[in-house]
Parts: C-alpha cells; structure tokens; sequence
C-alpha cells in the first residue's frame, strides 16, 4: 500500500516522493535498533565537536579528519596484525579481544595525537596573536583539507579493503529486529565512554578547569588554571573518543578508512551536537542517537534520497523551536 | 605481551586467510571468445611517419571509483606504448587529466585540455554523470572523444558530433541484467537499488521496466554513503532472490556486506560500476554471492594482449581495458593514416570500419556500435570470472 503523490512526479514518470508507511512500520523496530548504533557513533564524534567549542567557542570543522586517521590507524593495526580481506576469520575470544583492544589503543593515540598536533600547528599560533573567531573557521576547514589531502597523496582515491575480525552475527531478537553482537559493543561501549566523559567532566580537578575556562577564560587564569593545558586537554579527550568511535565504526564498516571517509560522519556528528545542544556533553549523546534513527525512519518513510533532507529538516525545526538544542548549552553555564 | 599474542597468531592468520570466498564452480561457465585474426594492432607496419601529436585520457584516476579509470588508462597507455615502439618515425604521446570522476571537477579539467591544441582524440569519459557535464565542451571543441564505459544511453541523443561509445549502452545492459536475473539465477523477485548518479539512476530504470512486475523492492542510496541499514531493513522485508545494485563498487561493497550481514540470502548482481577487484577486497565474506553483468568482452583469450598488460603492470586486464586498448588503437590508425588535426581524425572516426579485440567497430549517426554483448560474470575462489555471454 505505498501512497504516492500522482501529480508530483519526475519525467520519467517514477514517484519523486512516497509516503510508505507500511514499510516504516513494519521495520520500525529494526530501524530504530540499526540507527541507535550507527547514532552512539555519531554522539562519540559529536562528544569532539561539543567540547573543543564548549571550551574555546570555536567549531573544529577538521575533527571529521581526526576521527579519520584514527580509522586508518585501526586498519593498519589489523593489516599489521597478519589480517587480509576476504572471509572473516574465526578467532578464539582472548585474541579477538586482545587484537581489538590494540586497535583501540592505535586508533585512540593517532586521533588524540591529530587532535594536539592540530591544535598546536593551526590554533594556537592564531589564538597567541588574538585572530578573531572566524579566522578560527576558515583554518579548521583548511586543515581539514589538509589533513584529508594527505591521506589522498599517501593512500589514493580507493577505500582500504574491507578487513574485520568479528562478523555482525544475530545474538536476539526485540520485536522481530535483529540485535547483532557489533550493535551491542558499539551501544555499550559508546555508552560507557560518554558516562566516563561526562565523570571526568564534571567531578576530576581537570574537568573542574575545563568548566572554568568555559565559563570565564580570563578568571579562570587568575584563578591559577592553566588555561593552554585545559585546552590542549579538550583536544586530546576530543581526539580519544573519535579514536574509540573509529574503531567501533570500522567494526560495523569496514570499508570506512576512505580519505573523503571522515566528511559525511564529522557532518552528521556536528549536527549531532548541535542538535542536542553544543557544549553540551549529554545533549550529544541525545542528539547522535536521535540523528541515526529519524535518518533511518525518514529513509524507510519517504526513501532514500530523503535521508539526509530528514536529518537536517529536523535540526532546522528544533533550532527554531529551541535555539541552543535540546538539552541547551551546559558546558559554559554555573550548574546550581 | 601483547605483541607476543600477536606474533604467535601471526602464522595462524596467514593460513585462515586466503580469500575464502568460495563458492561452487558453476558447469555453465561460457567458453571465452578469442581475438579476431583481423583485429586491428597497434603498431601497425612500423614504417608511420607522423610529427609529434597527442592523444588523452580523461576520467578517474586517483578519485572516486579510481580503480575503474585506472584500467582505462593501462588498457590505452598499453595501445601507445607497443605503437611508439614500432613506430620510431611517429612518436604519440598519452596525456593523462584527473577528472576524479565528479561532474563537477570534470568540466574545468576538460576545459584545460581542449585548449591544448596537440591533443587529437580522447579515450574517455569513464562515466556517464561526467561525461554529460562534459559534452558540449568537446563538441565545441570539435575534438573527438570515445568512452570505453560510460553507458548512460541518453549520452549519445545530445546531438554532440564529437561523441562515440566503444561498447553497448544501458539499454541493453538493464534488459540483459533482468534477463540474467530471472533466467540464469532463477529470481523470482527482484529488489532494484540504485545510487543517486547519472549512470545509476538511468541503468535501474531500464532494469525495472525489463523486470515488470518482477520487482519487489527499490530504494536510493547516495553516493558516498556508508551505512545502509534502512535499505537492507526494506531488502530483507520483502525477501527477494536476487538485488541488483545500479551503481558503483565503492558504496557497492559495504551495500552488499551488510545485507549479507543481515542474513539476506539473496544473490548479489552488479553492473560494470561495481565489477572490479576493488568490489572484491571491499565486500568480504559477500563477495562469494556476488554476480556482475557487463557489456565487457572477457579478455581470457586476448592472449598477446593479456600477456603484453601482464608484463606491463604486473597484473592481469581489468574491466575496460581491452575496451580501452581498442579505442586507443583506433586513434593510433588516425594518426599513422596522417591525420594531424581534430578535424580530420573526427572524421576518421566517424567513418571507421574495422575489427577490434573486443568487437567490430562502425559507428551509426549518434555514435552507438551497431552490435554490442553483454556478460555476466561473478566471483570464483576471490577472482571476478566470466560466467556466460547474455544473449
């Protein structure tokens, strides 16, 4: 029963738009599944965006890079480690754990690494001589070629084979929806990673100075906070988590270290923070989550070219609503 | 600790490793066609005088879908290198343009090399979306141009002079595709997905009116896209025997991976887009189930030309290289018959009649080929094989 708009059609007479409701109905539950995993990637990406502007009010448009190189750091470790393309290999649990927890480790250092070099080379020399704000803009969407231009010299134009250790296979069922074991780790560990974000946030000594540069840079300063290392900190934390959501992303896509790979996915994960509210850290859990499945309810609804018109026709409509997303902005503000 | 973990089950990976992708050697494998007594070869008599000129490619070569172009511009630089060889009297050289196979970056690159007046003919575009944006450019330019793969059949009813397409358009690629399907794999119920390209989007429509009422699903992805878990959600709802990806292999792989994933026993069809080694190492474990239609001619038999590509790059033909060996051959006749201006050599062009490797060569007045094939293909033990000719 697809309903489609008889007037509204293309020239070579296919609908332009359905509205197919028994297809958004009948896979609602493994829609919402699929999109809640694919969205904690996008929170743990989005957990970048929202610090490094909560802390310095600046977008850092070259984040999608650093969640990038840390997806080409998981796939050289799993080269290095011997794995080739083809069949999924069938590791005993104590290897495939250790070989994913070295990936982790990969992953985690090149992004945090990315991170602080990035800082160091296109910010802070900007910052030392007080450029205003939107020449910090133009330097992120330079870098962000940049560092994409040297991926594309160094590796070229095709993806890198798709290797994997652990095949998507079916553990339960919710409603008839699949619920396969890489959904569970991605859900999980993205999950765990934003609790243990938002505890270093807002209970250590260094989460205590990250807040107070928010709030007020120059006080924070008197106070005794050393302002450069707070920042080179919300980089390098930034850096980790893209590193963790790399590799969780090379997991569910194997396909994923592309050098054009990061642009899409930094988008939507900027979105994402937005959506829930930037500077916010548990808006961007809200809103990645949020994003990945309307994407997937907007696809099955409408089709898929309506994708991406779906997520961002739902950022327009909450920002006129709400202007600071969701759950607002937090980082900056005193908590009572 | 770890590194010793890792060093012990260094020697176990290599064995768990090779591309398991197995699948049963079907008996209906079609004989390879051998290469014409008559077709045409580059070197010619070896006795051409000619004053220095230019021929080019122009499409993908480190961008996007890069391994596509790359067998293009081997299959050509092939054709020049044995001519130039033979020929010492009539040196041509092959300039090389990156369009990164986006019709947005395509019209300026072309630009640039209409302006290089050496520049005789050109083996390209590789795809359909560029080679649209494109046209007019040549046509103006009055310098012909003959794609080895772009095979959006609107391309030719433009009314560009300049235009000439070395193998059979989607019109016959999309009916050939459906028949493959419900005939050979026995599909009785077909799920057509398309990506959002020119070359996409026309080659479904022509499989979807060939299919009928075959067709049990479509849906759209978007060029560059990752993550397809609504379209494989739509896919395994209505449990098809076959889906046919129209597009390319770099959304093509993780497309098939994850229906696959999801537990869709369907088989796998792609067109010339997706048939490449790259789809191969990108799909995985998918790849075992995967078939390809193509209106390339299998290049088993073209033993001088394999053996000659073989000791060139180090690795056998891919899709469109005979095709683009053949196109760069018939530039090559142009230039050692004294053609020395994009004028004449359009009309030598025009006016081609002559065997190929791959087929027999004469254009109509759109720049189609009289007769064309299609063949099926799929993967065997991780290497993409001939499976039958469609006919």
């Amino acid at each position: 029963m697809t309903h489609e708009l008889g007037s509204l059609v293309l020239a070579q007479g296919e609908g332009w738009i359905t509205f197919d409701v028994d297809s958004f109905l009948n896979q609602f539950w493994s829609n919402t599944i699929d999109g809640l995993s694919y969205g904690s990637i996008y929170a743990l990406v989005a957990l970048g965006y929202t610090l490094v502007y909560g802390v310095l009010k600046l977008i850092n448009f070259a984040h999608s890079e650093v969640f990038i190189y840390g997806a080409y750091a998981t796939w050289f470790t799993f080269y290095g480690l011997g794995f080739r393309p083809g069949t999924t290999p069938e590791l005993p649990v104590f290897e495939l754990v250790g070989f994913l927890l070295l990936a982790l480790i990969a992953a985690m250092a090149v992004s945090g690494g990315t991170a602080v070099v990035l800082e160091r080379v296109a910010y802070r020399p900007l910052r030392k001589r007080g450029a205003p704000r939107l020449v910090f803009l133009i330097t992120a969407i330079g870098a962000s070629f940049v560092l994409q231009q040297i991926l594309f010299i160094w590796r070229g134009g095709n993806p890198e084979n798709s290797i994997r250790l652990l095949r998507n296979d079916e553990v339960f069922q919710i409603f008839g929806a699949s619920v396969t074991n890489v959904t569970i780790i991605t859900i999980l560990a993205a999950i765990l990673l934003m609790i243990g974000t938002d505890m270093f946030v807002n209970r250590t000594r260094f989460g205590r100075g990250i807040r107070a540069v928010a709030q007020d840079p120059d006080t924070a300063t008197l106070m005794g906070v050393n302002k450069e290392r707070v920042i080179m900190t919300t980089f390098l934390i930034g850096g980790l988590l893209a590193g963790a959501a790399a590799l969780l992303y090379m997991m569910k896509i194997p396909q994923g270290a592309s050098y054009q790979g990061g642009f899409i996915l930094g988008i939507k994960a900027f979105t994402a923070a937005v959506l829930g509210g930037i500077g916010n850290l548990r808006g961007a859990l809200l809103g990645g989550l949020l994003l990945g499945v309307v994407e997937n309810y907007g696809q099955s609804l409408f089709g898929g070219q309506w994708r991406d018109v779906v997520a961002f026709v739902l950022l327009v409509l909450i920002l006129m609503i709400r202007p600071t997303g969701i759950l607002g902005e937090s980082l900056g503000k005193a908590r009572v | 600790m770890l590194a010793a973990a890792g060093a012990i089950s260094l020697s176990a990976c290599t064995a768990r490793n090779d591309s398991g992708s197995g699948g049963e050697s079907a008996g209906s494998q079609a004989a390879a066609p051998s290469a014409a007594a008559d077709a045409a070869d580059p070197a010619g008599d070896g006795k051409a005088q000619c004053s220095p000129v230019s021929l080019a490619y122009a499409g993908t070569i480190n961008g996007a879908n890069a391994a596509l172009g790359q067998n293009i511009l081997d299959g050509a630089k092939l054709a020049v290198d044995q001519h130039n060889k033979a020929n010492p009297g009539c040196q041509v050289k092959l300039e090389q343009y990156d369009t990164e196979g986006t019709p947005d970056k395509a019209p300026g690159i072309v630009n640039q090399m209409v302006n290089t007046p050496a520049i005789l003919g050109v083996v390209g575009l590789p795809f359909s979306g560029e080679s649209k944006a494109v046209g007019n450019i040549f046509n103006g330019a009055g310098l012909v141009t003959i794609t080895p793969s772009a095979t959006g059949p609107g391309l030719s009813q433009n009314g560009w002079k300049t235009f000439f397409r070395g193998l059979g358009n989607d019109n016959t690629q999309g009916p050939a595709a459906a028949k493959f399907m419900t005939g050979e794999l026995k599909a009785g119920k077909v799920c057509v997905i398309k990506d959002d390209s020119e070359y996409g989007t026309g080659l479904a429509a022509a499989t979807v009116q060939a299919l009928g009422d075959k067709v049990a699903c479509q849906d759209d992805v978007k060029t560059k896209q990752v993550d397809f878990s609504a379209v494989v959600n739509k896919v395994k709802n209505a449990n098809p025997d076959a889906v046919f990806y129209s597009g390319y292999y770099q959304e093509g792989a993780p497309f098939a991976q994850q229906l696959n994933d999801a537990g869709v026993k369907a088989k796998f069809v792609g067109p010339d887009g997706v048939k490449d080694d790259e789809f191969v190492k990108g799909a995985g474990d998918a790849a075992a189930n995967a078939y390809f239609t193509c209106p390339c001619v299998p290049a088993d038999q073209f033993t001088k030309f394999t053996d000659a590509y073989q000791a060139a790059y180090q690795k056998a033909p891919g899709t469109y290289s005979p095709e683009a060996y053949d196109i760069a051959t018939i530039f090559l006749k142009g230039v050692d018959a004294g053609k020395k201006d994009r004028a004449s050599m359009l009309d030598f062009v025009k006016n081609y009649d002559g065997q190929g490797l791959t087929k027999h060569f004469k254009w109509d007045s759109h720049g189609e080929l009289a007769q064309t094939t299609v063949w099926a293909y799929k993967v065997d033990k991780g290497k993409i094989v001939r499976d039958t000719e469609i006919k």
